[in-house]
């Protein structure tokens, strides 16, 4: 919220200056997000009196000697047309900085500073200013918008300082307001926080005015819908003068941006301004039937705003109608059939209150934001919609830009105005707290904020005023003690009657970490992706249509079609990854992320998804293969205490000879192989890349056994090297798997050799592997491993047709 | 005798120059040594066998002469054999020289992400302090992530432009202070609890903002909790985090679950609360929201809110690690470019 100094002096006595007002506001919780001098690209501009003015002959210039009193006198060259001797305009010395203006002399283009000059010749130390050169406008001193020099009143002072005379040294502060205090959305809202903090009386604005006789017979208000609209207040005015406002309050408007328009729309923009309660001012003449009604819009009912737009209502929407039609989006905007033109002669205000939430459901239906709608969006007190009236009524007096007639009509749900009672107990008050704050400090500093306390024993009796609809519980006023009272009086303490707890990580907390510390380990960097993918990406994957990655949750309302979706695997976001890493020239690595994918139950959702904890690993470049990703994951089982076996698998989006299911305790737990070439492709991968994902949820509830440690064998083992001869067809993990089961003393098995060609068949192989054999509590018997190796070759022979390579 | 001893000077005289002339390594050492003191083929080994063809009156002193030769040649050779072996290892180390200015040979050690990376490091901290960490979800009902958290229908941060819905009833968490009803629901005070940092999101997407961040939320509900005590406790926790000469300061602020609401801000550790570039100019920089519970969440979970008190406080772990690390974009912090990665190393 853009305030304006000068305005906040007209309610409290601002004795600091706006460095240290902005530390004021900050600290009570108010803060100032940006401050700005109004003339901050003016300096060293001066009233300057033009003494002699000749002309330059053949051109539009004159050569002037000016007058700058105590700054010396100057020749200064000036092409303005309404230059003359005895006339006084700014003056920017040698060394000024002013506005550099185009060729139109309007259009800002920067600042520029004053040099010496010479012009046809002629010397020129300094340059007389146009309004649009000091970034004035007709709007804060009038004359300024003339396209020619600014001329000063007789009475300026030659040398002075031009900035106060024209508004320049005001300050602008943009203050953010938090959502709990929208009764501060305004600059006496806000003026009443600074004299309370400041100690300072608070001065509200004149609100007094005299109704006439007149009445405009037969004119009602009826309220359709009073849970959207709690109050409506409309007073009728008539002997209307439409015109220009006058310069303190155009000033006024253009100083928080405000483009003034006419004295009566102004009037309504001024107290919405002033007072935080959005008004509007109805041209009777287009009001039809003598009446107002506020009601739901119609289905398919159309209204033309005043900025011309179209729109087509539905009973979502509030509208405020004359007796025929709608005449305005409630709390939005007005109609364009009865605004207020030049020619109008009678006006019916109005001052309401609507419902936040509706209006703001409005708004972003129509996709309509206006200061109005911000405020009500805000929240508005009934209190400011009372005094708001009152307010513009009294303007339309002080402007003599009308005659407040005796019609007006209050149409309420009965809600309170007046100061409601809360007691609370001091005592609970220190105690959020945690320190003493006197009685008298409490005393002072809630009788600041308007809420006349008093105190009673332990008890403290406030009379909240309508427009702290905030203020319900102790909670809330200790936060009003201590904000004006200094956070810098909380001690820190550490919990002193806090009972001790013990603390700590959950057992899947610690294994995630244990598993990201030996990826890291093993040379993997750990990313983070967004949790929702594209449409496409289940398409880069080439999943087909009943695939389950397919029953996904949409997002109602996503940023982008590419952020719509929560992902159900996380392949596409790491397939995403190394494809940026490889255009940004990153052409190897090794990626891993551990996130969650959303299974959903019923689409749309009736419940919490399951969200599944998972694994991806994403390898890239001309180091790695099938293997090494392989290697991480048998890494990755011996972290868990798990043992994974690996079944061929495709899957749409790998090589159809290079990919595997994992399995652990015979569940499947996840898959890794080498990215299919036409993903590869459409990503642009420059070097293969292979990708692993496992579900974590369900390997970790199937690998729960505890790190225990086994006692060193007290016998030797023994080793054996079986060369086998075997069909292509046969897997290295079925020999091993057969080799397993034929003995029970079998340990690590190791395939040393794969040999095809010379002596062996054409469609078989040859696997040679390293059998190690554990004893129990036994030591081998001489022939112990000897019957071991013929049962394996036997069992080998058996199921496998496998054969000792001879 | 004379002839004798010129035969014994004669042998002392030929080992010596062999071993002067012809000897450059350790085997040529040996094959020296063999042709002297093989027991069999050796010249002194032959000696000994000559024994039996002599006088056995000279028999003793010329055994002694012989065993003092062999003696002699034994030492000569065991000291040839070492300095044989240290010059062969001198050529050994000579032939192994490399520069050692070239490159290693790497193995590449990963990192852990560094918003993972402040996670820990804030794990660290508050499960020091007593706290137990509490897991978060990242879809969430509608009354656990506003209702219940005192933000009621029409309340400005549930507008649909800040949140994503899923359904009417379902939507995607944009805070982790969702963890503080569930917690409540389950448990009963003393609580203290951390929310494992959770994925949180909001519809907001521009070069400073990203749609999905991570935030930490901590509860404690116990008796007489204090603004006070919230002082204290984030206190000791930047400390542990910025550097032990890091202070605090509160100021107000409002969230719908905490009454009275602070936001805190930390002595800029860059410049020390002097003004730089960093804290633009004032010497804080604004680090997390906190405040005492609000009654109406405590009473919402069936916490009795005469008898118990609570203080709670959120912290974004993306802009701590941004601030930490100096990493200048949200963004680059999802995009996995691995240069990004590469370069945070904290724990």
């Amino acid at each position: 919220m853009l305030v304006p100094l000068s305005w906040l002096k007209e309610y409290v006595d601002i004795d600091i200056t706006p460095e240290e007002l902005e530390k004021k506001l900050f600290s009570c919780g108010f803060e100032v997000e940006e401050l700005t001098e109004t003339g901050r690209e003016i300096s060293g501009v001066v009233v300057g009196l033009v003494e002699e003015c000749e002309p330059i002959p053949e051109t539009h210039l004159h050569v002037c000697r000016v007058n700058a009193g105590a700054h010396g006198s100057f020749q200064v060259c000036c092409g303005a047309d309404n230059v003359k001797a005895g006339g006084k305009f700014p003056l920017a010395l040698v060394g000024a900085t002013v506005i550099m203006t185009g060729k139109d002399h309007k259009t800002v283009e920067g600042v520029m500073t004053i040099k010496k000059g010479k012009l046809r010749g002629y010397e020129s130390e300094g340059m007389l200013c146009s309004g649009t050169e000091l970034g004035v406008t007709e709007n804060m001193y009038p004359g300024a918008g003339y396209d020619g020099l600014l001329a000063l009143p007789e009475a300026a002072e030659p040398g002075a300082d031009v900035k106060p005379m024209l508004g320049l040294d005001d300050w602008i502060f943009d203050v953010s307001i938090t959502a709990n205090r929208p009764d501060c959305q305004s600059i006496l809202g806000l003026a009443r926080e600074v004299a309370a903090v400041l100690d300072k009386e608070l001065k509200l604005p004149a609100m007094d005015y005299t109704e006439t006789e007149v009445k405009k017979d037969g004119f009602s208000v009826t309220v359709d819908a009073p849970d959207l609209c709690p109050r409506y207040i409309g007073h009728y005015v008539y002997d209307v003068k439409v015109g220009e406002s006058p310069l303190w309050m155009r000033r006024r408007l253009a100083l928080v941006g405000q483009e003034p328009i006419s004295n009566i729309v102004d009037i309504t923009n001024y107290v919405s301004l002033e007072m935080g309660q959005p008004m509007h001012a109805f041209d009777c003449d287009y009001l039809e039937g003598n009446a107002i009604r506020v009601r739901r819009a119609a289905e398919g009912e159309r209204i033309v705003t005043l900025d011309s737009k179209e729109y087509t209502l539905n009973t979502n929407n509030l509208v405020i109608c004359d007796g025929v039609k709608p005449v305005a989006i409630a709390g939005v905007m007005g109609g364009l059939n009865s605004e207020i033109r030049d020619t109008t002669g009678e006006v019916m205000f109005e001052s309401a209150k609507f419902v936040r939430d509706n209006i703001r459901k409005t708004s972003r239906a129509l996709g309509k934001r206006t200061d109005a709608s911000a405020r009500y969006e805000k929240g508005v007190d009934e209190y400011a919609t009372i005094h708001a009236m009152k307010r513009a009524l009294h303007l339309i007096e002080e402007l003599g830009c009308g005659k407040v007639s005796c019609t007006h009509v209050d149409v309420n749900t009965g809600n309170s105005v007046e100061p409601g009672e809360l007691r609370v107990s001091v005592k609970r008050i220190n105690e959020v707290l945690g320190i003493q704050v006197p009685n008298e400090e409490i005393l002072r500093i809630l009788k600041n904020l308007q809420f006349a306390p008093a105190i009673n024993g332990d008890e403290l009796i406030l009379q909240v005023p309508a427009f702290r609809e905030d203020m319900e519980t102790y909670q809330d006023v200790a936060e009003e003690v201590i904000r004006m009272y200094g956070y810098e009086h909380v001690v820190p303490t550490f919990l002193w009657d806090a009972k001790v707890t013990l603390g700590g990580q959950s057992v899947e907390q610690k294994k995630e970490l244990k598993l990201k510390r030996v990826l890291c380990s093993l040379g993997a960097y750990e990313c983070i992706h967004y949790s929702f993918i594209s449409p496409s990406d289940l398409d880069m994957l080439r999943l087909p249509e009943d695939a389950p990655e397919r029953r996904v949750i949409r997002l109602l309302n996503p940023i982008n079609e590419e952020l719509s979706l929560m992902r159900t695997t996380l392949a596409a976001s790491m397939l995403n990854a190394v494809s940026r890493n490889q255009k940004k020239g990153n052409l190897s690595g090794r990626l891993f992320e551990a996130g969650k994918v959303f299974i959903p139950g019923e689409l749309p959702i009736k419940d919490y998804p399951d969200e599944r904890d998972t694994l991806c690993i994403g390898i890239f470049g001309e180091q790695e293969s099938f293997f090494t990703l392989k290697g991480m994951a048998e890494k990755l089982a011996e972290t868990m205490f798990g043992h994974f076996v690996y079944e061929p698998a495709g899957r749409p989006f790998l090589h159809p000879y290079q990919a595997a299911d994992i399995l652990c305790e015979g569940e499947k737990v996840g898959y890794l192989g080498k990215v299919a070439y036409e993903v590869a492709e459409e990503l642009d991968l420059r070097t293969d890349a292979y990708l692993l994902e496992l579900d974590l949820k369900k390997l970790s509830a199937l690998c729960d056994k505890k790190e225990v440690f086994i006692p060193l064998p007290k016998f030797p083992d023994e080793k054996r090297d079986l060369a086998l001869v075997m069909s292509k067809e046969v897997t290295c993990g079925q020999v091993e798997e057969t080799i397993r089961n034929a003995c029970s003393h079998v340990g690590d098995i190791k395939l040393f050799d794969v040999y095809e060609g010379g002596q062996i068949p054409q469609d078989k192989r040859s696997m040679a592997f390293t059998v190690q054999f554990l004893p129990g509590e036994e030591a081998f018997e001489a022939d112990s491993v000897d019957r071991f190796v013929k049962k394996i070759l036997k069992n080998l022979k058996y199921h496998l047709d496998i054969d000792l390579r001879s | 005798m004379s002839e004798r001893s010129d035969r014994f000077a004669g042998i002392r005289q030929e080992i010596l120059e062999g071993m002067e002339k012809r000897v450059e390594s350790r085997a040529a050492a040996f094959e020296l040594r063999k042709q002297f003191l093989d027991s069999k083929t050796g010249k002194i080994g032959q000696m000994m066998k000559e024994m039996k063809n002599i006088a056995p009156e000279e028999r003793a002193s010329f055994g002694k002469s012989v065993n003092e030769l062999k003696e002699w040649a034994q030492q000569k050779f065991a000291e040839l054999d070492e300095k044989m072996k240290a010059k062969e290892l001198r050529l050994r180390y000579e032939l192994e020289k490399i520069d050692v200015t070239m490159p290693a040979e790497e193995r590449e050690t990963g990192n852990l992400h560094p918003v993972t990376q402040i996670r820990n490091q804030l794990m660290d901290i508050f499960v020091g302090m007593g706290f137990e960490v509490a897991q978060t979800r990242e879809i969430e009902k509608d009354y656990y992530n506003f209702e219940a958290l005192n933000i009621p229908k029409d309340h400005p941060a549930r507008d649909m432009q800040d949140t994503f819905y899923l359904s009417p009833e379902f939507l995607l968490a944009t805070q982790t202070s969702a963890a503080q009803i569930h917690t409540m629901e389950k448990k009963k005070p003393p609580i203290k609890i951390v929310a494992a940092p959770g994925k949180v999101f909001r519809s907001d997407d521009d070069a400073t903002h990203s749609p999905m961040f991570h935030q930490m939320e901590g509860l404690v509900v116990d008796k007489k909790i204090t603004l006070c005590d919230l002082k204290g406790m984030l206190d000791l926790f930047v400390k542990k985090i910025f550097g032990e000469e890091t202070t605090t300061r509160l100021r107000p602020s409002y969230f719908p679950f905490t009454e009275p609401s602070v936001e805190v801000d930390v002595s800029c550790y860059a410049c020390g609360g002097k003004g730089c570039k960093l804290c633009k100019g004032t010497g804080w920089i604004e680090l997390l929201g906190a405040g005492i519970v609000n009654n109406k969440v405590l009473e919402n979970c069936g916490i009795d809110s005469e008898q118990y008190s609570g203080l709670a406080f959120g912290i974004g772990l993306d802009r701590t690690a941004m601030l930490k690390y100096g990493i200048g974009n949200v963004k680059l912090l999802f995009e996995s470019d691995l240069r990004v990665l590469s370069q945070i190393n904290d724990n």
